[in-house]
């Protein structure tokens, strides 16, 4: 009787650490989501630990990064638009100076081999340096900014818990921002919960949208990061700044007017759209692809086929796709509480 | 008798010094210094910059420098006897920076012998170049303004190999008369582009080769000369291209960048 007393007094009391654990939250680290692939970020090299992550978290908040302190990541990159800048078809940074380019979301980057519309970039962990470093963003040197971490009262004894080292390398200043964004990961929209069979169902026009997705779109928006992380030209009319994207980085000719295809996760919180914020809903983008398709250099085969510039998209059709490509919104991540500011 | 005496040290020492020129015997298994300097000049001045006069290129271009960067990596030395001594690569990357004479004798430790040719990399491989941030220290670090920081593009992951700024009254573009030349570019990760580093290697029995031992200083003294990046394999006018750096005509002044380099003599 005694022992059988003792039995449950200890089964209800791990019980109740169970739950205690489950409300705290315990910090997992990186979690790949059972419906992606294997991530490209090479976590040998920069496991993600609570004290990296919430360090990163805080730089990633912090206008020190940029030369007058008015200049942050979030910025520009907003958590509630998925880390873009809603409404800025270029954004603006320091002192107000326009970009050329559209501030991208920052989501699922561990997935990315490439970074930039242009693809310039091809490790995660040197991207934090081409903001920080450029005139019209936080046009700063990463020395003086590392100078100013060291000399603040806040952030040595913040490196100290997360790498063991209060000095502040660069390194680990790069690495701490790694840790934050590969920690922004959107797996958790309808279509997720969908393809997971999580007890949820497509509507019946999400699901002829999809099958409209999967035959007109899907060869370059490919599941389930929504993009193949290829360069395409897809016909954008040529723009006054004559932007020829890829072709910057590799010198090649045949990359000429090539940009990165986005991923369409989280389209409806990353208004406007395209390298330059051209087109400001998702049916004008649809438009585009239906009538506004240009021949120009490199255009890619797949809009350019059997004499027909772009992809027929008729009217019907384009209620279906818009209410399928509403299903990759992902609210959980844009209100996620561990990625705003701290 | 005091001048006897000082007459027979003088021999000894005459026959000392005889002695180790003539005979020198290698311990190939011991480790000794070498340094290689970069002098840099201006045609058959010292380079000076910001200096008061211009230089004169070969193409009857007139220019003042304000800035020259460089690295030089991969380091390799031979023998007389044909072997090759690599440097090994964690301590064979060295970024020259004129103004700044801590950086123009880069030393390293290869085995006791005489070496009839040096070679080396103008920039940085492709391997390092795409190697973790953890890896890139020291003048590596793109996170240091006074070294790779000042020598890396953002925005197109990658090393510039070789940084050349000044004014020339043969400019008139958009940025007045400065001209900046900054040569990079290692082949590309993500896709091919071009690939600008260069391999300098240079005869050293013309004019005195090195004979590298124990408990002495030898030293290879190299002039680089700026005006040869102007000419050589290609004409570079500045009229034409003020402005070199991540385009296709990059190619063509790399193709002149190992003429720079010649060796002077050696200091034994």
């Amino acid at each position: 009787m005694y022992k059988k007393q003792t039995v449950i007094i200890l089964l209800f009391l791990v019980g109740l650490y169970a739950c205690k654990k489950g409300l705290d939250n315990p910090f997992l680290g990186f979690q790949k989501p059972s419906n992606f692939p294997e991530p490209a970020y090479r976590f040998s090299t920069n496991e993600v630990t609570k004290a990296g992550f919430e360090l990163g978290r805080k730089l990633f908040y912090d206008p020190i990064l940029s030369h007058n302190n008015t200049i942050s990541c979030a910025s520009c990159h907003i958590s509630y638009a998925a880390f873009s800048h809603p409404g800025h078809n270029v954004s603006h940074g320091i002192h107000d100076r326009l970009g050329t380019r559209n501030s991208p979301p920052i989501m699922n980057l561990a997935w990315s081999t490439s970074f930039m519309w242009d693809g310039g970039i091809f490790d995660l962990d040197l991207q934090p340096i081409a903001p920080i470093t450029n005139h019209v963003e936080m046009d700063d040197t990463m020395a003086n900014v590392l100078n100013r971490l060291r000399i603040s009262s806040v952030y040595p004894p913040l490196f100290e818990q997360a790498f063991g080292d209060r000095t502040i390398s660069g390194t680990h200043f790069l690495k701490a921002l790694s840790q934050f964004m590969v920690m922004c990961i959107s797996s958790h929209s309808k279509y997720d919960s969908v393809m997971r069979k999580e007890g949820i169902q497509f509507s019946p026009i999400e699901e002829a949208g999809y099958a409209l997705f999967q035959q007109k779109c899907a060869s370059c928006h490919q599941e389930p990061l929504f993009t193949n992380h290829a360069f395409v030209n897809n016909g954008l009319p040529i723009s006054a700044l004559n932007d020829q994207g890829r072709y910057g980085i590799t010198l090649d000719s045949n990359h000429r007017y090539q940009f990165k295809v986005p991923s369409l996760r989280n389209i409806g919180y990353t208004t406007p759209y395209m390298h330059d914020g051209r087109f400001s809903s998702v049916e004008q983008v649809l438009d585009f692809y239906n009538s506004g398709v240009q021949k120009t250099p490199n255009l890619a085969s797949s809009f350019n086929q059997n004499g027909r510039l772009g992809i027929s998209i008729s009217a019907a059709e384009k209620t279906k796709l818009v209410a399928f490509l509403k299903t990759l919104d992902d609210v959980y991540f844009v209100r996620d509480k561990t990625l705003v500011e701290p | 008798m005091q001048r006897m005496i000082v007459s027979f040290l003088f021999l000894i020492v005459l026959f000392a010094s005889c002695k180790k020129d003539s005979a020198p015997s290698f311990n190939a298994a011991v480790k000794a210094a070498l340094t290689v300097e970069f002098d840099n000049i201006a045609g058959s001045e010292d380079l000076k910059l910001n200096n008061v006069f211009y230089y004169l290129t070969a193409n009857g271009d007139s220019i003042k420098v304000s800035k020259l960067k460089y690295y030089v990596s991969n380091f390799s030395f031979t023998n007389v006897d044909g072997s090759l001594y690599t440097i090994p690569q964690d301590s064979s990357y060295h970024l020259i920076i004129e103004g700044d004479s801590s950086t123009y004798e880069p030393e390293f430790n290869i085995p006791e012998g005489e070496y009839k040719a040096v070679s080396f990399l103008l920039g940085v491989d492709s391997l390092r170049n795409t190697q973790d941030v953890s890896k890139r220290t020291g003048d590596l670090d793109v996170t240091d303004s006074a070294k790779g920081g000042d020598m890396y593009w953002s925005w197109n992951s990658g090393y510039i190999f070789y940084k050349l700024e000044g004014i020339s009254p043969q400019v008139a573009g958009m940025m007045g008369k400065s001209f900046m030349y900054h040569i990079g570019l290692f082949g590309g990760k993500t896709s091919p582009t071009l690939n600008n580093l260069r391999k300098v290697t240079l005869d050293l029995t013309q004019r005195g080769t090195p004979k590298v031992k124990a408990g002495k200083e030898t030293n290879i003294h190299l002039t680089v000369d700026v005006l040869k990046t102007f000419s050589g394999t290609a004409t570079v006018k500045l009229a034409d291209n003020s402005m070199v750096m991540a385009n296709p005509y990059s190619a063509t002044v790399a193709n002149n960048l190992p003429g720079i380099f010649s060796h002077a003599h050696t200091h034994n």
